[in-house]
């Protein structure tokens, strides 16, 4: 009977790791806990716009206006459900210092497209990064998410999850009231 | 004044579950037959208590009482009456305190219909309730308490969230709650047996009613969600991979492979301590949804607010219950004995083999919803584990599953002649592999590798469990009995299995054919504008203003015609909430056996120009027609009187089934 103790034992082995990583998680509230990039400029990138494939979208697009950067993709449902709020956000404050661009994350340029052409553009522009080269150092975990950038190009925020009326309302709208009133 | 009320029978109902999580305990172990009769009174005291206290919330709701802050939250004056009764669960405090009263439901359920067991296995199986219900008693009184006031009162309230304003989520909860809560019955049995040191087959027969009950609960409840899902989110889509549906499905999984072990251990004795594992482990998976869920641990369209209070409390309660009974299983488990032997070719093995596909299964969905947390705990970088790998997985175990599940329903037990097997099911091997060739031509595939692989795999379910029934007839009239006789209560256990693997058929074949043949189309539509999807003309004739109660909802009118014959007139609605300004999109959708026509609205492009999407959903109801079969399998099976005659049986002798220790 003795060579079965070790057998036993495994499962709670197993379970004390599991709680070590759920431990570690509660510490790291994905939706509230900052981006390690809240604070810093955006890092360095270069990608092709979706739209046309010859321009190109570097960091240096992102200065001069405050932006509302939206990881997004067709795939992901959560993404549909908030495009609505990224049209209404785009017309209320388009223009006025602000603006909604995207980063189009792991898609296929065709579906973007057709998601886009169907349910309307929000976006100032959208770069197309399929392969996660720049997604991975701006840190995105799953689309979609939200970063707010403000026009020296600095990253001030950071949204996990879909946008809807009352995340704009209570957090990013008045972010980006205290954005335009810095300078 | 009456919330109040409802708060001290929260705290009453916690007083009792202190005491019955001690008192009937420690009567078992000295023997105090008063004390361990208690369990029984007290967990009918708590779940009047219990019973009063979810009265108060529901009176606040009805009575529009802002100036409490759960229903200022969550409830406005304008809302339908059936919503405010339903978002009593429609968020975390309420949703919680659901929860107790159906832990309170199935202890005083245990105390009901446990009068011919041992006392002792009674007073534990309560202790072990009442220690449950003081652990989610402590977590809403201390973090979530839904009776706590607002001051000063807002004149309205906040209104519920849209998306649950649906009678498809004024059931899901109940159903989903009553599933998750059930399976800790499984595992109070499981400690009380393994604290008594007693794992033998009336343990088995004992938890398997129970087991059975509560996996039929979670079927519906998760079948309920993934069809609310599919109308109400508009798109089209019936289960998502979301780290909360994965919660839902996670007991799911091991609760399936438990009730398999059960019967192996029940019949045979076998697989005890594996059996007893499950039925921890699967609690286990229910608390950890309950912390995936609360905690905010990952993210999810379906996450409660989320608060650091309450995932640290969650992840504590874990540690003690699943920390806790894992100890003691590793303490205990190894003075179990083996049990019956078997050899390779039997039923037994075939049962095996199906609890590793399940757990494999389990362990995959697992690793893919805590992936991110994981990567990012081990400094990996960022990962997010999306639908297609989900689907990937599911695709490579799933038909092992359903191979299995052929051939083991004709397998005998303990030892079977491969040979003999083969002979039973040669019948439906042939007709199985003609339907492997009808499929696999072009014109039924459609080139795709899957539609031959996922329809031969529900041929193969379906013709093996006929061949299994007609073999039952042939010995049952051999045996001088008449085929009739056999539908007679003593066999509902095997008819319920038989109902509940044909709802495995009728499932497989659901996703084959929606998975590859849904035709799924967003267009833009002026009025008199059409599109042809599948065969069906959808003729958009234009939008108007209707008015809800609580909202007002521009609402499209689609005809829909197959060749000159009008199929149906659709009407999918998009509706703007008055209080929280949230648009909601209400699909229109035409049911079928064979195919479901769905059409909801985009987004208005002006000019009475919307965005639309038209889906063309074949065979999309076999998916919760399979669900629904399996939970009424479920139902078939504890009807059997096997189970009560098993626990009447135990009254005269208890002194013998006391003995056994």
């Amino acid at each position: 009977m003795n060579r079965f103790k070790n057998w036993t034992l495994l499962p709670l082995a197993l379970f004390v790791v599991l709680v070590g990583f759920l431990g570690y998680g509660l510490t790291m509230d994905p939706s509230k806990v900052p981006s390690p990039l809240i604070g810093k400029p955006v890092p360095e990138f270069e990608l092709p716009a979706l739209t046309n494939p010859d321009r190109s979208i570097t960091h240096e697009d992102l200065k001069g206006a405050i932006s509302l950067v939206n990881v997004w993709a067709s795939w992901c449902p959560s993404c549909r459900a908030e495009h609505k709020t990224l049209m209404a956000l785009a017309q209320q404050g388009a223009g006025d210092g602000f603006r909604v661009v995207g980063l189009n994350w792991k898609d296929e340029r065709d579906d973007a497209l057709e998601m886009l052409r169907v349910f309307g553009d929000p976006y100032t522009w959208n770069a197309f990064d399929p392969d996660n080269r720049v997604g991975l150092h701006f840190g995105v975990y799953g689309a979609p998410e939200t970063f707010v950038i403000d026009r020296q190009g600095i990253i001030r925020y950071k949204h996990i999850g879909p946008l809807d009326p009352r995340v704009w309302e209570q957090t990013l709208r008045p972010l980006v009231q205290q954005l335009k009133a810095e300078s | 004044m009456i919330p109040e009320l409802g708060h001290f029978a929260l705290i009453l109902a916690l007083v009792l579950a202190l005491v019955q999580a001690t008192l009937p305990l420690v009567g078992s172990f000295t023997g105090n037959r008063n004390w361990m009769n208690a369990g029984r009174s007290l967990a009918y005291g708590q779940l009047v208590f219990l019973t009063l206290a979810i009265l108060a919330l529901i009176h606040a709701f009805l009575a529009d009482d802002f100036s409490v802050r759960y229903v200022a939250a969550n409830s406005n004056s304008l809302l339908p009456d059936v919503y405010k009764v339903s978002a009593v669960w429609g968020a975390h405090e309420g949703s919680l305190l659901l929860w107790a009263l159906m832990l309170g439901a199935w202890g005083a359920a245990v105390a009901a219909l446990s009068k011919s067991l041992p006392l002792t296995m009674v007073a534990r199986v309560l202790a072990v309730m009442g220690m449950n219900s003081i652990g989610f008693l402590l977590f809403m009184l201390l973090t979530s308490n839904p009776f706590e006031r607002l001051f000063p009162a807002p004149l309205d309230g906040r209104d519920l969230n849209p998306l649950l304003q649906d009678p498809g989520l004024v059931i899901h909860p109940p159903m989903l709650y009553m599933g998750y809560v059930g399976f800790s019955v499984a595992f109070a049995f499981a400690i009380a047996a393994l604290i008594g040191g007693k794992l033998d087959s009336a343990w088995a027969r004992w938890s398997r009613p129970w087991t059975t009950v509560a996996w039929g609960f979670l079927t519906i409840g998760i079948a309920l969600g993934s069809w609310w899902a599919y109308y109400e989110l508009g798109w089209g889509g019936w289960w998502f991979w979301d780290p909360v549906e994965n919660a839902s499905l996670l007991p799911w999984i091991l609760g399936t492979a438990l009730l398999h072990s059960l019967a192996v251990t029940e019949k045979r004795g076998a697989f005890k301590s594996w059996t007893v594992l499950l039925a921890l482990s699967t609690y286990a998976l229910v608390l950890l949804g309950a912390f995936l869920v609360r905690s905010g641990v990952l993210t999810s369209v379906h996450a409660f607010a989320t608060d650091p209070a309450r995932g640290t409390y969650i992840l504590m309660f874990l540690c003690v219950v699943v920390g806790g009974s894992l100890a003691l299983y590793a303490w205990r488990a190894p003075a179990v004995s083996g049990g019956g032997r078997f050899t390779l070719v039997s039923r037994e093995s075939f049962l095996l083999a199906n609890n590793l596909l399940l757990v494999l299964l389990c362990s995959l969905v697992l690793l893919g919803t805590l992936a991110p947390l994981v990567y990012e705990a081990l400094s990996l970088g960022k990962i997010s584990v999306g639908f297609p790998w989900f689907n990937k997985m599911f695709v490579a175990v799933t038909p092992f599953i359903a191979l299995a599940l052929g051939a083991g329903v004709l397998a005998r037990w303990k030892q079977d002649d491969a040979w003999r097997l083969v002979q039973q099911l040669r019948v439906a091997l042939i007709l199985t592999g003609l339907v492997l060739v009808a499929t696999m031509i072009p014109f039924f595939s459609h080139g795709y590798l899957w539609v031959p692989i996922g329809i031969t795999l529900a041929a193969w379910v379906l013709f093996s469990h006929l061949a299994s029934l007609v073999e039952r007839w042939r010995n049952k009239v051999r045996l001088g009995g008449g085929i009739l006789a056999d539908f007679g209560s003593h066999s509902r256990s095997y008819y319920g299995m038989w109902v509940a693997h044909v709802g495995v058929a009728v499932f497989i074949v659901g996703i084959t054919m929606v998975s590859h043949f849904e035709v799924e189309r967003d267009v833009r539509v002026s009025p008199g504008d059409y599109v042809e999807v599948a065969g069906y003309r959808f003729q958009f004739e234009g939008s108007g203003t209707v008015p809800g109660p609580n909202y007002s909802a521009q609402q499209g009118l689609v005809n829909v015609y197959s060749g000159d014959r009008l199929v149906t007139v659709l009407r999918p609605e998009k509706r703007t909430y008055f209080v929280s300004s949230q648009v909601m999109t209400q699909a229109a959708i035409r049911p079928g056996l064979f195919r479901d026509l769905y059409v909801s609205l985009g987004e208005p492009l002006g000019n009475g120009d919307w965005s639309m999407r038209v889906y063309y959903k074949p065979y999309v109801r076999w998916i919760w027609l399979g669900s629904i079969l399996m939970a009424l399998g479920g139902v078939i099976a504890i009807s059997d009187r096997r189970y009560r005659l098993a626990t009447r049986a135990f009254k005269a002798p208890k002194g013998a089934a006391n003995a056994r220790a």
